[in-house]
């Protein structure tokens, strides 16, 4: 079998592994994929009627506002899933069995890529149920099916992004408890964008940085794709900074899963 | 009779330093093919992290080591295809069950899917862990535990086995099920790297020890040459009657006699010559004795003695050793 073959045999090797350890410890997934739910039906039900009214869009009601809000719970619902990703790996790391994988002759980054996978198929399981919920309590887009089919490109490219970035959070990790703490500003980030509110309503300083940070234009290009809002430029800033963070967190996971191992 | 195969492992000048604190100052190791090797040394000795170096799962400071024909440096996957590791740590996945660990290694060394199942129940079935193949290794005994990890180390064929103390805490039949395995494998043309607390052991099983402490080995051969290093080998005499007892302590200047047990111990290194010149003695003064046994230092002396170490420094390891448990 050629090199590659073998790289892809185990990560798929790999990918199953993880595929059980979820089926074995399904509490967190399930965690994972309720809190964006959550977050999209309080946004929606308690602050939905305010908050439309001041987006002043056609109706401005809550109806609006749940067209506005669903990119940006898309996003938080990608940015919840990969934190799982930083913990999940942290764990890995402190199993002894990650020892005995440094000692075969597994292909490089098999162990990484089979978790890379996993959490995106699992990042996918999520937003399937997200804008499921998200249709039922009334969310309508005006895309056609190229602009869904460049939506769901985009979301899935910048979750494989996030996904590498988490992994090399979660190799940094001292330890699992801390795992979680850097993804966090993941999660964050969609609030300090223009995931809830429009960037221009924030204080200024902060309307600056939700501008200029990375979830914003891909927001933005997903809100224009699937409601048909302005997307500008944000299509290739979103594009640039997904292929920017894909490539650092893929080199930093690389870089620190080849340090000798934790103890 | 092992001098003239092929080394299975060879290393020199093998360095190792964390931070400020030496661990292995330059030791040189070599393992002919098909033999057991065993390394010994106090707790904290750098037996561990030996065995990491050499199976590639950290790098040394310094040094050339080459296992089973690779470089270790250039070819660091060469060595990994070709070695087998059951670490002192358990490393096993607890959230597959037995058989689905085996499996994984089966994957991860390409076996195909009915060769791998077959291999599976195979080693299920000589580790005896058929019962309990459907459950997580977090439900297995210590012992169970420790079976299953080599078992997964052996799904490979390893030529080269490294087995960090791998009978730690197995009662004395479950040692002698690995003492068995051991065997086979070697019998099969397998090197063992073994490391281990318990003497008795490295004496069973080991053609060559060597003694690591403070950063360098102390001393290295077979388990007989190891014993004649060190005095402490004697004679000892059980007699019936005190007055046997003192005529006895008289004749043989240098003895050590125990009045509660009415015995007397000669130094002696046990070869036939002493022991003969002891008998004719006996006969000459015509002393009765009761009993006559020949005490040969064991590994457990050798150790004591090479290893020695003033007893502040021995508490300081010994602290030293009580904070790592806690930490890991
Ligand atoms: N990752 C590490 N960082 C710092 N020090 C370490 C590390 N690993 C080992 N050491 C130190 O190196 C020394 C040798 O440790 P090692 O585990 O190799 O000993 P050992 O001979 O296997 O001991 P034991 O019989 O207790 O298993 C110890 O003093 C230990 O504290
Ligand atoms: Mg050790």
């Amino acid at each position: 079998m050629s090199t590659l073959a073998l790289a892809a045999r185990d990560s798929r090797t790999m990918l199953r592994r993880n595929m059980r350890r979820w089926v074995r410890y399904p509490a967190m997934t399930v965690q994972l994929i309720g809190i964006p739910v959550i977050f999209l039906l309080m946004f929606a039900y308690v602050f939905g009627e305010t908050l439309g009214a001041g987006l002043g869009g056609p109706s401005g009601d809550r109806a609006d506002y749940i067209n506005y809000l669903v990119p940006g719970i898309i996003l938080m619902t990608v940015s919840a899933s990969v934190q799982g990703t930083a913990i999940s790996v942290a764990m890995d790391m402190h199993e002894g069995i990650i020892a005995r994988f440094r000692t075969m002759a597994i292909s490089r980054g098999a162990v990484l890529t089979g978790h890379v996978i996993g959490s995106f198929l699992q990042t996918l399981v999520g937003l399937v149920i997200v804008t499921g919920v998200a249709f039922l309590i009334g969310f309508r887009t005006n895309g056609n099916v190229a602009e869904w089919i460049a939506a769901i490109g985009l979301i899935c490219l910048f979750s494989i992004a996030l996904t590498w970035l988490a992994v090399a959070m979660g190799l940094k990790a001292k330890s699992v408890e801390t795992a979680s703490n850097l993804p966090t500003l993941l999660v964050l980030l969609p609030f300090l964008g223009s995931g809830f509110v429009p960037t221009d309503s924030l204080p200024a300083g902060m309307s600056w940085f939700a501008e200029y940070q990375p979830f914003s234009p891909v927001i933005e290009t997903v809100r224009g794709l699937l409601l048909g809002t302005e997307i500008g430029t944000n299509a290739v800033l979103a594009l640039a900074w997904t292929a920017a963070i894909g490539l650092f967190g893929y080199v930093w996971a690389l870089r620190l899963f080849r340090r000798p191992p934790v103890r | 009779m092992t001098l003239d195969r092929p080394a299975a492992i060879a290393a020199t000048g093998l360095r190792k330093a964390y931070g400020e604190q030496t661990v292995l100052d330059g030791i040189d190791l070599t393992v002919a093919e098909g033999t057991v090797f065993s390394l010994l040394g106090p707790n904290g000795a750098g037996k561990t992290t030996t065995v990491q170096i050499l199976s590639t799962l950290i790098q040394a400071d310094g040094g050339s080591i080459s296992v089973a024909g690779h470089d270790l440096a250039a070819d660091a996957d060469g060595v990994r295809g070709a070695i087998g590791v059951t670490g002192q740590f358990s490393a096993v996945d607890n959230l597959l069950t037995g058989e689905e660990n085996l499996l994984l290694m089966a994957d991860l060394h390409h076996l195909d899917r009915h060769e791998g199942r077959r291999r599976t129940a195979e080693l299920l079935e000589r580790f005896d862990l058929t019962d309990a193949a459907a459950k997580a290794p977090s439900m297995y005994s210590g012992g169970m535990r420790r079976k299953l990890d080599l078992a997964m180390t052996l799904m490979g064929d390893p030529k080269v086995i490294f087995l960090d103390e791998p009978t730690t805490g197995l009662d004395p039949r479950t040692r002698r099920t690995m003492w068995e395995a051991i065997r086979e494998l070697v019998a099969g043309g397998v090197t063992i790297f073994l490391t281990t607390q318990y003497l008795e052991e490295a004496d069973e099983l080991a053609d060559r020890i060597a003694l690591l402490d403070h950063g360098k080995i102390v001393a290295e051969g077979t388990s007989d040459e190891l014993k004649r290093l060190i005095p402490g080998g004697h004679l000892r005499l059980q007699f019936d009657d005190p007055a046997e007892l003192d005529q006895a302590a008289r004749t043989f200047a240098g003895s050590t006699r125990d009045d509660a047990a009415l015995a007397l111990q000669i130094p002696s290194d046990g070869d036939v010559h002493s022991l003969r010149a002891v008998l004719d003695h006996l006969d000459v003064a015509s002393i009765e004795v009761a009993s006559l046994t020949v005490h040969t230092p064991d590994l457990d002396d050798v150790f004591l003695a090479l290893t020695g170490r003033p007893a502040e420094a021995a508490e300081e390891a010994a602290g030293e050793t009580a904070e790592k448990e806690t930490v890991r």
